[in-house]
């Protein structure tokens, strides 16, 4: 019988809604990142850096981008003969049919998917989490210490370790004990969401634990196998690791890819971040535009001034605009004259000429303020603002706007503006 | 599909100087992020043409590397797609390709067994778009024999490195001569032609059993007159490249911005490779203005009216001005360069200066790369 040593299951189905607009319509694996990529394609690419060519992708939440974006795995050299790239969306059974109710119950759900490739081991991803990391040598850690499960969990400082789920091991990286977001943490080990488990141990859990509602694999899974007594390993990752899932932190992690050497380069030869690239011009700069620490896209026009900021493909940056710590995604128009400071501005907006971006105090937003501070404007994909008004900090904007939506030409700080239709 | 299509794409020409050493024309870098021969090929997958064959035999690692696949194109099919054809030692033939129609005669089983009752014909040098369909119909609709597709030079253009035509009023073709010392008529071929597959076939190998080895010479020009020859006048876009001047000022249209619209932003599409490489970076110090930079660079200092391919990387102090820079050049600290082309994987170390003084100055300096 053919088989893989190891495959992966890719997470991708979560909504991310702490990323607001930005994830309205699109399942946050799928959300642009640093001018070219998706937050998927580090997961994938990591996967063929470490050899793993059969990937199994669990969607569920607005898959539609996805799907595209993945198609039959071609970037990533994942369109195989046997294996390759699968998409798994929840689908109808006979005895009943349910969505994906938690992590483990999705993996649960394609318990065959798994067993055609007849695996030794298998890899368990998330899809929103930027890194490169390979999976192979975590795999010959666990090898090493004949473990049955091996976590991949990373130091963080003590003060922060209770925002995470923490291990605590011996010296030889066994793990004795779990803490989910402790008051008091034993340790600063945090898990990073990706596992290896041995298959027959992972498939005995899912089994037994198939009628638990929500099953997880944080909440549950781990903590049956730590229970039932078998091998779980901390594997101990020290390289750069984003989780994105916040707007500040998806900012924050954009930013840092502007540093002279950034700590994650994407400019090395040595494991490869690959991305479903359109076929694109390369860009035009204009005799009267001024760029600094920036990273420009493919196919873009730049007639003004970017500093500090990413801005995807095929953007254009009208005369005069002025574009400062911010994140322009791909094919979005900013009209002449703007001014925007400390926007994140998704895919396919259209900004009018004269628009001002981020003016005014830090309010917290009114409605959503644990999502839209950090003092930035966040306008999601499709949208249209129109020319001439001003946008304080802390303010969301979605679909088409018009000018009677702004009071006196001005939404203040900290107000959310959401509006049907969008750009097509 | 109503026709095949072939891409002549073996050609070396020494007025290209030393930038053909390293490749074929066709394999030429154009406009940051294309080759030429992604234009032919474009226009082909463009105009629903499903089979087409490309002739190489010069320097094609280049041109074979950047054809590895064919789906960029949309040509991996299972019907049809893209076929490449270098010479091969047959039991009745060790010969290199000694010219155009021997490039086809060595393959004619190839157009032998197609199905399809008419064949374009390009070269792989020519930046242009084109709907392959439209002058199908010309040509069908005039019943001619072959179609050539024609172009009205600028004047003060030199027409002798092209052939050149005179049609009469029904625009048969009445006088065709190649690179003639003295041109006569600023009406030039594009090199692109139509002709139906039988007849094709059949003048080939007649050619081929008189020992003629030309398309142009030996079949355009001597059957000018037994058949009916049609030119086909276009007024968009055409630039061959295959002098180091033209392919110089080829890339420097692409800066104006309605060569840049027609190909960049107007459909149907130019495709080419793509490769993974990051989106450009500019670093503190970066000042580019007028320029098209392509993905992968790196720029730390002043670039003007300049393409800088893929994987550029300006050191800080560099000045680059009206010069092309192609793929993957390293340029050292405080680096001069003005009115130049510099070579693609070339390295060039701090304190240099290059300057274009009588026109374009090719660059080309064989230092070793050092690891970054």
């Amino acid at each position: 019988m053919r088989k893989k040593e190891m495959i992966a299951m890719l997470l991708a189905g979560g909504q991310g809604s702490r990323l607001g607009v930005l994830t309205a319509k699109v399942a946050k694996p799928a959300v642009a990142f640093g001018g070219k990529y998706r937050i998927i394609d580090f997961p994938l690419s990591n996967c063929i850096n470490s050899g793993i060519d059969t990937v199994g992708v669990l969607t569920q939440y607005q898959p539609l981008r996805l799907n595209t974006h993945i198609g039959i795995g071609i970037p990533w050299d994942l369109d195989r003969n046997f294996g390759g790239v699968t998409i798994l969306p929840p689908y109808e059974k006979s005895s009943n049919s349910e969505w994906y109710t938690g992590t483990a119950n999705a993996i649960y759900q394609n318990l065959d998917y798994m067993e055609t490739f007849n695996p030794d081991y298998v890899l368990i991803l998330s899809g929103d989490h930027i890194y490169k990391m390979d999976y192979e040598v975590m795999l010959d850690y666990h090898k090493e210490n004949h473990a049955d499960v091996t976590i991949a969990a990373m130091p963080v400082p003590m003060e922060e370790a209770s925002r995470f789920g923490i291990v605590i091991t011996d010296n030889g990286g066994k793990i004795s004990e779990f803490q989910e977001k402790p008051a008091t943490p034993k340790s600063n080990l945090a898990s990073m969401g990706i596992y290896i488990f041995s298959w027959p141990v992972l498939k005995e859990a899912l089994l037994a634990l198939k009628d638990e509602p929500g099953c997880d694999f944080g909440k549950h899974i781990i903590p049956y196998c730590h229970e039932k007594g078998e091998r779980l390993f901390a594997y101990e990752f020290n390289g750069y690791w984003k989780d994105v899932g916040t707007l500040g932190s998806y900012w924050e992690a954009n930013m840092e890819l502007i540093d002279i050497i950034p700590e994650f380069n994407l400019y090395e030869e040595f494991w490869k971040i690959y991305t479903n690239s359109e076929i694109l011009p390369p860009q035009y700069i204009s005799g009267q535009s001024v760029i600094e620490r920036s990273l420009i896209g493919n196919g873009s026009e730049v007639y003004g001034e970017v500093r500090n900021s990413i801005v995807g493909s095929g953007v254009t940056i009208g005369e005069g605009a002025v574009v400062r710590d911010s994140i322009i995604m791909k094919d979005v128009k900013i009209g002449k004259g703007c001014v925007i400071d400390r926007a994140i501005i998704a895919e396919n907006c259209e900004i009018g000429d004269n628009v001002t971006l981020g003016i005014g105090s830090d309010v917290p937003n009114k409605l959503k303020p644990a999502i839209y501070s950090f003092g930035l404007v966040t306008i999601g994909e499709n949208s249209v603002v129109p020319g001439g008004v001003q946008v304080g900090k802390n303010t969301a904007i979605s679909g088409v706007t018009s000018r009677d939506d702004y009071p006196n030409g001005v939404l203040e700080s900290g107000e959310t503006l959401i509006k049907a239709g969008g750009r097509a | 599909m109503r026709a095949v299509g072939i891409i002549l794409a073996g050609g070396n020409n020494n007025r290209m100087r030393e930038l053909t050493t390293r490749r074929a024309i066709a394999a030429m870098p154009i406009a940051g992020s294309y080759r030429a021969i992604d234009f032919a090929l474009s226009n082909m997958s463009n105009s629903h043409i499903q089979k087409v064959a490309v002739l190489t035999q010069y320097n094609a690692r280049s041109l074979n590397e950047h054809l590895n696949s064919s789906k960029w194109w949309d040509f991996g099919r299972k019907q049809g797609g893209l076929y490449v054809f270098t010479p091969t030692i047959t039991a009745d033939n060790g010969y290199w390709y000694r010219g155009t129609a021997d490039a086809i005669c060595q393959n004619l089983d190839f157009l032998k067994r197609c199905h399809e009752p008419y064949v374009i014909i390009t070269s792989g040098d020519a930046v242009y778009k084109m709907d392959y369909n439209k002058v199908l119909e010309y040509h069908i609709e005039k019943r001619a024999d072959i179609t050539v597709v024609c172009k009205e030079l600028d004047p003060g253009e030199d027409a002798s490195r092209f052939g050149t035509l005179k049609l009469d009023e029904s625009m048969r073709i009445e006088e065709y001569e190649e690179k003639p010392m003295v041109a006569n008529s600023s009406l030039i071929s594009t090199g692109i032609y139509i002709i139906r597959r039988r007849l094709l076939i059949d003048l080939i190998e007649r050619c081929a059993e008189e020992e003629r080895y030309d398309f142009v010479t030996d079949i355009l020009i001597r059957y000018k007159n037994l058949k009916k020859m049609y030119g086909y006048k276009i007024k968009d876009y055409w630039s061959n490249i295959s002098t180091v001047d033209a392919y110089y000022r080829t890339n420097m249209d692409f800066l104006k911005p309605e060569v840049r619209n027609y190909f960049f932003r107007e459909c149907p599409e130019i495709y080419s490779k793509v490769s993974d490489l990051p989106p450009a970076k500019y670093n503190p110090g970066s000042a580019v203005k007028n320029s098209l930079v392509a993905s992968g660079s790196i720029i730390n200092g002043t670039v003007e009216n300049s393409i800088l391919f893929k994987k550029t990387f300006v050191g800080n102090n560099c000045v680059i001005k009206n010069s092309i820079i192609l793929n993957d050049v390293y340029l050292g600290d405080n680096t001069y360069i003005e009115n130049c082309i510099v070579e693609s994987r070339d390295t060039i170390r701090a304190n240099t200066r290059h300057v274009g003084e009588n026109g374009v100055k090719v660059v080309m300096e064989k230092n070793e790369r050092y690891a970054l």
